[in-house]
């Protein structure tokens, strides 16, 4: 027995050790499986490629038959999407040439004058974009602090009719947004909160309050109540052994609750399409009423859901560990 | 005044005994803890459900001046004896049964394919996990770029090429209207976003499947066709159940991809419920009664499905 245990192997065995695992055959088929799966993704991937190409297309190239897949990138659709420009007159165009051969232009007003454009401004969609920003940022603050007082009392405290008050809070969750936005849509008007910050911070913090709350119940779950005890028996308070154990304990939890909550803030539509006019209106619903003279603006279009894909990729990313719990609101942990 | 009732209590619990002083304050934590999230819960979802409840039973419309006039039940009878309410269940219904349907199958083909470990899998996981992380309306807005019948991916990508043969958007083939083709595109959109969900919640079920009891299956010679059907599907149901569930949730409630698509056109051929209760609650003539009633039989339906959602949820939960 001894000797077994100083000559076993001296790193585990991670590997499968079934004959059918390691024979040829399986071999084979394992490496044309990885191969399947390697092309499926690249199938799925096509149209993500396909935006990314399109957001540094020129106009005609966008519209080329058949789609291009080699061409010469531009920044023609970011140009498209940030500035407001119009059709310069030729004594401006030179007065331009001449600024640019000076190099007093910055690259947007280049690329505006080699289609003999003059740039007048900044797009709305600049305005719509810090809205975003402004709400999404402050109704994700909102939504996991109130997520994690109200998950940790879910975790740790016997409630009456604790079940159906998790069911009540998830279920606002599954309404489609219309039928809430009916009867909010009236109140909002009646209380000035139409097309406006706060109300549509209030209004995204409960859109994501269910999920922040399940979620960091879950994330609360897993921490063992025993460390909370022996602070307790130590003398600690409630609050100080919430704050200075078991907060330190959930911070990945509380930091992957945010970036999801984030991401949905960000992606959000149909409230901001039904609740905002102009003043609060967040990215998403401008992005379809992209149209220029000319028909659609694809490019700009592009660009902008460039900026709706380049955050998601890192954080699918970054999160991967915890998308599973993610979606499916903190119940089911890999 | 205040401050008085305050301190007086303090000192009053501090001469408590230590117990019945930290059940005390485990009860104020938990209320003072709850009851922002309940509060806002109430005012932003319960009481506006209310609202619209009484609503659904008047005439009015947001953009009249008049107050509500009571109807009594006509608006529900109204809607249910309506065809286009009809029309869009039944597109809905399609929608659902299809998109899910299809998202099931690929996804947990999917997750067989990728539950191997090999070289760079968690990689290629990921980067499959993607479409479903993106804001549906943006996905919408690319892929009628993609389906574009001029100068679209898609058509080049499945030989149809030659200009004019195919416009799924606008539901036409050699310049014939074809029926369902809108939907179908919309469909085929919701399972390339969806399918990575299945696929996700379906892997987390094979992973949780123990080694032994494979082993013991080749012990006993059986066929994989029958490990898969007594082993891996049993094992993998309560999952596979959950995931089908939230899409089907998920798909009834869907707005945001068609708006970006096709805006429920051509015609009302992918107006789903979510879409024409958008129709006549915002557009035209804001018939916010009417609506309500809509939304109510709507909302029904969705509670009844979500609870059965999270009963299983709970249940997995549990195993």
């Amino acid at each position: 027995m001894a000797s077994f245990a100083e000559s076993g192997p001296r790193r585990p065995v991670v590997e499968s050790i079934r004959v059918d695992k390691v024979s040829p055959g399986a071999r084979a088929t394992g490496a044309v499986r990885a191969l399947i799966v390697l092309l499926v993704a690249l199938i799925m991937l096509i149209p993500i490629y396909v935006m990314f190409a399109t957001a540094f297309k020129t106009r005609i190239d966008v519209t080329a038959s058949p789609p291009k897949i080699f061409f010469q990138p531009t920044l023609e659709g970011l140009v498209l999407l940030f500035t407001d420009r119009a059709l310069a007159a030729p004594a401006r165009v030179q007065e331009l040439q001449q600024l640019e051969a000076q190099g007093k232009l910055n690259l947007f007003e280049q690329l505006a004058l080699a289609s003999g454009q003059e740039i007048t401004g900044p797009s709305p969609y600049v305005g719509r974009i810090v809205n975003s920003l402004i709400i999404a940022g402050a109704s994700t603050f909102l939504s996991v602090l109130l997520g994690v007082l109200a998950g940790y009392a879910f975790s740790r405290f016997n409630l009456p009719g604790k079940d159906d008050l998790l069911f009540f809070i998830l279920s606002t969750r599954m309404l489609p947004a219309v039928v809430v936005t009916i009867p909010l849509f009236l109140m909002f008007r009646q209380v000035g909160l139409y097309d406006n910050h706060i109300g549509m911070i209030l209004l995204y913090t409960v859109f994501n309050l269910s999920f922040s709350v399940w979620l960091m119940k879950g994330f609360f779950d897993e921490i063992p109540r025993e460390y909370e005890e022996a602070a307790l028996v130590d003398g600690y308070s409630r609050l100080q052994t919430f704050f200075k154990i078991v907060l330190p304990q959930s911070v990945s939890g509380i930091a992957a609750t945010t970036v999801f909550c984030l991401i949905f803030a960000w992606n959000e539509y149909a409230f901001a399409l039904m609740m905002t006019a102009e003043k609060a209106r967040t990215a998403p619903p401008s992005i379809p009423s992209m149209i220029g003279r000319g028909g659609v603006e694809w490019a700009a279009i592009a660009a902008g859901s460039l900026g709706f894909l380049i955050p998601v990729v890192i954080i699918t990313f970054a999160l991967r560990k915890y998308l599973l719990r993610g979606v499916t609101f903190g119940a089911i942990r890999q | 005044m205040a401050t008085a009732t305050v301190e007086s209590s303090v000192t009053k619990s501090r001469v408590q005994p230590q117990s019945a002083q930290r059940q005390l304050s485990d009860r104020a934590i938990m209320n003072l803890f709850i009851w922002p999230t309940l509060l806002l819960l109430i005012a932003f979802n319960f009481f506006p459900l209310f609202y619209s409840l009484y609503l659904s039973f008047t005439n009015y419309r947001a953009t009249a001046t008049t107050a509500p006039v009571w109807l009594g039940i006509e608006n529900y009878a109204n809607i249910l004896t309506s065809p286009d309410l009809w029309q869009a269940f039944t597109t809905s219904g399609k929608y659902v049964l299809f998109s899910v349907a299809l998202q099931t199958i690929i996804g947990f083909a999917l997750a067989m394919l990728v539950r191997g470990k090999f070289r760079g899998s968690g990689l290629i996981t990921t980067l499959i996990l993607i479409p479903m992380m993106l804001s549906p309306v943006v996905v919408g807005l690319f892929w009628k770029l993609m389906y574009n019948p001029n100068f679209g991916y898609f058509n080049y990508l499945i030989g149809m090429g030659q200009e004019g043969s195919l416009d799924m958007i606008a539901s036409r083939m050699f310049n014939q209207p074809v029926p369902n083709l809108a939907l179908a595109a919309v469909i085929l959109v919701d399972v390339w976003m969806w399918s990575p969900f299945v696929m996700l919640l379906v892997l987390s079920g094979l992973n949780a499947i123990p080694d032994y009891l494979y082993e013991a299956a080749a012990i006993d010679r059986a066929s994989s066709w029958f490990q898969f059907w007594h082993i891996t599907l049993p094992q993998v149901k309560p999952l596979l159940l959950i995931a089908v569930l939230f899409r089907t949730i998920e798909a009834l409630k869907s707005f945001d991809l068609v708006m970006g698509m096709t805006g429920g056109g051509p015609g009302n051929q992918t107006e789903l419920v979510a879409v024409y209760l958008y129709r006549v609650a915002f557009l035209g003539q804001f018939r916010s009664g009417y609506a309500s009633a809509l939304a109510y039989i709507i909302l029904i339906i969705v509670i009844a499905i979500s609870n059965l959602y999270i009963r299983n949820l709970n249940r997995a939960k549990g195993a």
